[in-house]
């Protein structure tokens, strides 16, 4: 009989971190040790899904029959945001794409909703996590996102079956945020302790009944929530190893946190591993999960210890310009105008997918596309041709501080790709000082600008790293 | 390419510039009265004379009319042309053409830019709806690719190259300190423009076009006709345009060390004015030296020296106002500025003083018998450009 489980699976940590020190140094209040990360300038929940995505379905893994993205902090309201990371993926039009918004819960309940029907479903969560200057908001959160892939073994070889898991809601006040506001706000630390302790134990209980685990077969759980206290409190009262909560070097990464540690466990877990995963957030539910022999093949080529590992620290000021709560002085220079949206629908192939053409008869890759190959021949003699996976060099390089962009200095190289097509392309997650020719890149999905609140999504390269 | 050479058909009678710079004091329509009359007085002529016009602008205006209205043009025949930076020597290409080809007696070709009324540093080009995907570089940024690309070819140290086109800067800033029509009028040592801080890869700003409003314009009559105007007249011997297809961009065989539109539109030209050896048959350059990379290697692209030597001449002094072969004596796009529309004119401007005498003591060509100057206008990018190469002289045949 068929089971259901995760197909594949993959995270996006970004490359910028914040030394929480740092925030200390200018507020003056004790922010804590180590590290949050950081998305930067041209990154936001939607291109952050699109790296786990792209992660998650590299390498061979069964198309998606449905996409569902979650996080709180949207890039748009009113248009979906999965849409743009289900161009991004180039998948089907058949293939429906739908935002679980609002609520940090909405992330795990997708998971688990997918994870109860029918469909192959990539779950995709992300979340970036804003707060007031010197709160525990700012320097405890984490940017990042997640992505599972889950569906039927008759889909696939899965990594890890579903065994089933339990849901607990309740209805109590302790953290919130009106529409529009950039970060929440919370009741006083101890009663969301008291609350969420018997939510836990109760879904915790009903998990194991459900499945019919004893609680001494399961290996390692992942406890997550946006309440540390409640979370740390029931941790303890599981009776289970706990995993890593990546609180040292991350930060809570909020509606992606759940799948991201999955992500992380999974990706240290041996086979026929029993692991949970205990979301703390509006109730608890928890998700139990036996690993197979075929995770170990099965993995992401980038694992999150690979990108925990891969970073660079940001300064604090240059953090909070990113966020909009700094404003810095641009170049004197003309913004760009907004995008149109007939012309991106038109060109939606390459602007979000990163489709090239190739001509037929020379082989010739043609970046954007064309009718029209650089050697003639036939007029419409092309084919596609994705380079969204593309390797490249680059063959010459500048920093161009004149030029309009959220967060100047622009970097920007003419990128030969290893098979074919070049491309002037700027650079991302780079240190000016550090570029030259010959250096290694591949692409990524980001943000160029917004104007008049219209998202110019497009393509950029990042050095290989790791 | 196919073209046909129209050398010595067409003369210019005469010719116009107002000082460039930044011209808070002045409109569109002042500059291009006073580069119109100017040009006309230089001519002898009245407007009324004139029997066609090619109005080159960039970003300043649209159509013909803004060139009829402020000269209150009659039923003349007016058309606005743009071609990027290469605007002004298209315009006049447009004019030339017009004459030889017999539909017109006169024409002239004036060019204008007026950029300063923006409150933005720079060019700012006018804003057309896209998929948002087009690149947003400056030009400071996108010639200034051509260093590393060229270090790294012909393996010149990256240090030593910076001082090469800081040696480009200075030349150009002590020829355009002798004119008094340029924008800078101060000469800037090499090592001064090197210690400056960076405004794109390697480039400081002072390797960096002056962008300035101005205007600058030419009469052009039938070649038999010429000494009804002037005795001093300037032969058309060499018109040549190439559009390239931006394949620079596309194509990995592409290398940013040589603008093959520019050495494309160099051979042409000296094909229509049988130059074979230009070195040593010209008198003098007017190149685009919009950043001081381009000039560096439009040495190499339009024949001046092998490839891979232009870094070498530069530090050489050959193109030096007393060098082998001066290029820029006016101090070029870099110290006497750029006006989009005008600088293509403006260029032929110091040929029309250089070639006729005519150009004051303190920045005098070297005397010889060379009588030819070529004059090179470019508009775009590395890898996506228009090139155009035109020469003139003060004699016949």
């Amino acid at each position: 009989m068929a089971t259901r489980g995760i197909l594949a699976y993959g995270a996006y940590v970004p490359y910028r971190r914040l030394d929480r020190m740092s925030i200390t140094s200018v507020t003056g209040t004790d922010a804590g040790s180590g590290h949050r990360s950081v998305a930067s300038f041209d990154e936001d929940t939607t291109t952050m899904g699109v790296e786990a995505a792209r992660t998650a379905l590299t390498g061979g893994a069964p198309s998606p029959a449905a996409l569902w993205f979650s996080t709180v902090h949207p890039a748009y309201l009113d248009k979906t945001n999965a849409t743009t990371i289900h161009a991004a993926l180039r998948l089907d039009s058949d293939v429906p794409a739908l935002d679980f918004g609002g609520a940090a819960r909405s992330a795990v309940g997708a998971l688990r909703t997918a994870l109860d029907s029918e469909r192959r479903t990539l779950v995709v969560a992300a979340d970036l996590r804003i707060g007031l200057s010197g709160g525990p908001e700012e320097s405890e959160g984490g940017d990042g996102a997640a992505a599972v892939l889950t569906g039927s073994s008759e889909d696939g070889p899965l990594l890890a079956h579903y065994l089933g898991g339990a849901s607990v809601t309740a209805e109590f006040t302790d953290r919130w945020r009106s529409p529009g506001e950039a970060h929440s706000r919370v009741w006083e630390d101890r009663f969301g302790e008291r609350a969420y302790a018997p939510l836990v134990e109760r879904a915790w209980a009903e998990a194991l009944h459900a499945t019919g685990l004893q609680v001494d077969v399961v290996d390692r759980a992942v406890v997550t929530g946006l309440h540390r206290r409640a979370t740390t409190r029931s941790s303890g009262a599981l009776g289970v190893a706990i995993a890593e909560d990546l609180a040292s070097e991350v930060g809570n990464t909020g509606a992606a946190h759940p799948a991201l540690l999955l992500t992380h466990l999974l990706d240290r877990s041996d086979a026929e591993s029993v692991v949970a995963v205990v979301s703390l957030t509006d109730g608890c539910d928890v998700m139990l999960f036996r690993t197979t022999g075929a995770l170990a093949a099965g993995r992401p080529i980038r694992s999150v210890t690979s990108q925990v590992e891969s970073r660079s620290d940001v300064p604090y000021g240059r953090y909070l310009s990113w966020r909009g709560l700094l404003d810095t002085q641009p170049p004197n220079r003309p913004g760009p105008s907004r995008t149109s949206s007939a012309a991106a629908l038109r060109r939606a192939d390459w602007k979000l997918g990163f489709v090239g053409s190739r001509d037929v008869t020379t082989g010739i890759t043609h970046l954007p596309p064309s009718r029209v190959g650089i050697s003639g021949g036939t007029v419409d003699d092309m084919e596609e041709a994705p380079m969204a996976d593309a390797t490249g060099t680059v063959i010459t390089v500048t920093v161009d501080h004149l030029a309009y962009s959220p967060s100047p200095p622009v970097v920007f190289a003419v990128v030969d790709f290893d098979d074919g097509g070049r491309m002037p392309v700027e650079l991302t997650d780079v240190d000016p000082d550090a570029v030259g020719i010959g250096d290694r890149v591949e692409m990524t999905f980001r943000r160029l600008n917004t104007v008049d609140g219209i998202h110019n999504y497009f393509w950029k390269a990042r050095p290989i790293r790791g | 390419m196919a073209s046909h050479s129209i050398a010595d058909r067409v003369a210019i009678v005469g010719m116009g510039c107002t000082p460039f710079g930044e011209r808070w004091d002045m409109s569109l329509d002042d500059l291009i009265i006073d580069a119109a009359e100017s040009t006309l007085a230089s001519a002898g002529m009245v407007a009324d004379d004139v029997d066609a016009f090619w109005f080159g602008t960039s970003q300043s205006a649209a159509s013909g009319i803004a060139l009829a209205t402020p000269l209150r043009l009659v039923g003349k025949p007016v058309t606005r042309v743009e071609n990027y930076c290469a605007t002004g020597s298209e315009s006049l290409r447009q004019a030339c053409y017009a004459v030889a080809s017999g539909a017109y007696d006169s024409a002239m070709a004036l060019g204008a830019e007026k950029v300063k009324d923006s409150g933005y540093q720079g060019l700012n080009a006018f804003p057309l709806p896209t998929d948002g995907t087009n690149r947003t570089l400056t030009a400071a940024a996108m010639f200034s690719l051509i260093l590393p690309a060229y270090a790294k070819r012909y393996g010149v140290d990256e240090d030593e190259l910076r001082y090469v086109a800081a040696r480009i800067a200075e030349k150009n800033h002590a020829n355009g300190a002798r004119n008094d029509l340029a924008q800078f009028r101060r000469e800037i040592s090499a090592d001064a423009v090197c210690q400056m801080p960076t405004v794109a890869g390697r480039l400081s700003v002072m390797d960096c076009a002056g962008v300035a409003d101005g205007a600058a314009a030419a009469i052009v009559v039938r070649a038999e006709d010429a000494h009804r105007y002037t005795d001093r007249p300037l032969y058309v011997k060499a018109l040549s345009l190439v559009t390239g297809d931006s394949s620079g961009l596309v194509d990995p065989g592409f290398n940013f060390t040589t603008l093959p539109e520019c050495a494309a539109a160099a051979a042409d030209a000296y094909q229509q004015a049988s130059i074979t050896d230009p070195k040593a048959e010209l008198a003098m350059a007017e190149v685009h030296d919009c950043f001081t990379p381009t000039e560096m290697i439009l040495m190499e692209d339009l024949g001046f020296c092998e490839r891979g030597n232009a870094w070498q001449k530069v530090l050489d002094g050959t193109f030096d106002l007393d060098g082998d072969l001066p290029v820029n004596p006016d101090g070029g796009l870099k110290a006497f500025g750029h006006p989009v529309g005008a600088t293509g004119l403006r260029m032929f401007y110091e040929a029309w003083l250089q070639l006729r005498g005519a150009a004051p003591a303190t920045r005098c060509i070297p005397d010889s018998s060379r009588t030819r100057a070529l004059i090179h206008n470019l508009g775009g990018y590395p890898g996506e450009m228009v090139a155009f190469v035109g020469i003139v002289g003060s004699e016949p045949g």
